[in-house]
């Protein structure tokens, strides 16, 4: 088998086995959405149109949950050394571990977010578009991701330095995400606009993610 | 296949761990890496393995495969074994069999180099200490990497272990490997070179 198609697949399997957490960002996600409505009160209307941006913010903090194991867990047991030391070239084994977690942990955010919708009384086109706005951003999020889950490997500092270091970074993913996302509602701009960008710094993270990771794995001590 | 230091220098959080290391190894020759804790025998096989860079000083493979680099041709057994609790014994060979290639003596006949054959479906966190260790041991043999850095190989083996380890590298060496190896004791290579780390420090 390929080298890189048995990194994917041993995450995947990793993932979905016990003990894997795969099932941790959407509980934490339905954890978020579900206590909204308690906090903001039972104003359909309301939760109506905010319901992009709640599932959005419950999808955002829900993947960045979880980066910080995307490494730890090879590091902790020495498999890092060896992925570094395997023939695939290193910026496309770290971007193949990325896919797997976006498999694992983001796609069911996707998935989940129509459902939860219902939670919030979301129109069906309001979900339809949350869905489509998350599988083209939710790659940008886990691929901003692997440079802060790189860096806190490296540099020996796990837990709080990751969400720290990406939060900024993906601001930019959140504000094109949630406005495409009411464009396909209300206007005023149509939903391509926003939608475009959103898929721009998607692809553009796919590329500066696990090359600025394989350099951060590179230069450490 | 003639792997060489010249003048190595190692820097670890600021402190000079050696300096002045010279090394140089040819085919079927075993290099056993000497010295009292903390002296560098680690720092010296992730160098190798391209796990750390040297402060100065430079490390050369002659005759390898020009396409790869030395850590691509290098099996590094360190302190820890990498596997995977909720893998099977099998499944965890499998993978790195797959992910670091090239392929070597196979899946089962290395697992029965090791003594695991009948572990072979058991997940990985029921193993032992030893057994773990045995099974990075059939890292080595399934597959065919020239290098073997191995870091203190018997931590854990049993004295049969310890027995199949030393046949594992009589038989790599034969075939023309390179070994280096960080001990503390005898780890049954006779005719091996010896490098003594930090005692000029």
């Amino acid at each position: 088998m390929n080298a890189l198609s048995a990194l994917l697949l041993r995450d995947l399997r990793l993932a979905v086995r016990v003990g894997g957490g795969a099932g941790m960002g959407v509980l934490f996600f339905l954890l978020v959405v579900t206590l909204m409505p308690f906090a903001i009160g039972p104003e359909l209307a309301l939760l109506r149109r905010i319901a992009p941006a709640i599932l959005w913010l419950g999808a955002l903090l829900a993947s960045l949950l979880t980066l910080d194991r995307l490494f730890a867990a090879d590091q902790e047991d020495g498999s890092l050394d060896l992925i570094l030391m395997g023939r695939a070239p290193l910026e496309v084994a770290i971007a193949t571990k990325a896919f797997a977690h976006w498999l694992t942990s983001s796609l069911p955010l996707v998935i989940a977010a129509p459902l939860l919708g219902i939670l919030l009384d979301a129109e069906s086109r309001a979900m339809a578009a949350v869905a489509l706005t998350l599988l083209a951003g939710t790659p940008g999020l886990t691929f901003l991701g692997l440079i802060g889950a790189a860096l806190a490997v490296t540099l020996r500092r796990g837990g709080l330095l990751v969400p720290v270091l990406i939060l900024p970074l993906t601001i930019p993913v959140l504000i094109f995400g949630v406005t495409a996302s009411n464009a396909a509602l209300s206007g005023p701009v149509p939903f391509g606009t926003p939608f475009t960008i959103l898929c721009a710094l998607s692809l553009a993270s796919l590329v500066i993610g696990p090359v600025a990771a394989a350099a951060a794995f590179r230069h450490a001590e | 296949m003639r792997l060489s230091a010249q003048d190595l220098v190692c820097r670890r959080g600021g402190r000079e761990v050696f300096t002045g290391v010279d090394f140089s190894l040819a085919d079927g020759e075993a290099l056993i890496v000497t010295g009292r804790n903390g002296s560098g025998k680690s720092s010296l096989l992730r160098l190798i393995a391209g796990l750390l860079r040297p402060a100065a000083g430079r490390i050369v493979l002659e005759g390898g495969d020009p396409e790869l680099t030395l850590s691509e041709q290098a099996h590094y057994l360190g302190h820890q074994d990498p596997l995977k609790a909720a893998l099977t014994v099998r499944e965890n060979l499998q993978f790195w069999s797959d992910y670091l290639g090239p392929a070597g003596a196979g899946r089962e006949a290395a697992l029965a180099a090791a003594g695991l054959a009948n572990l072979a479906d058991v997940p990985a966190a029921y193993l032992s200490t030893g057994q773990r260790r045995r099974l990075s041991l059939a890292r080595l043999v399934s597959i065919g990497r020239p290098i073997w850095l191995l870091d203190e190989p018997t931590a854990a083996l049993d004295s049969a272990g310890q027995a199949r380890l030393a046949e594992l590298m009589r038989g790599h060496l034969a075939q023309g490997g390179l070994i280096i190896a960080a001990a503390h004791g005898a780890i049954g290579l006779s005719d091996a070179k010896q490098l003594s780390l930090g005692e000029a420090a």
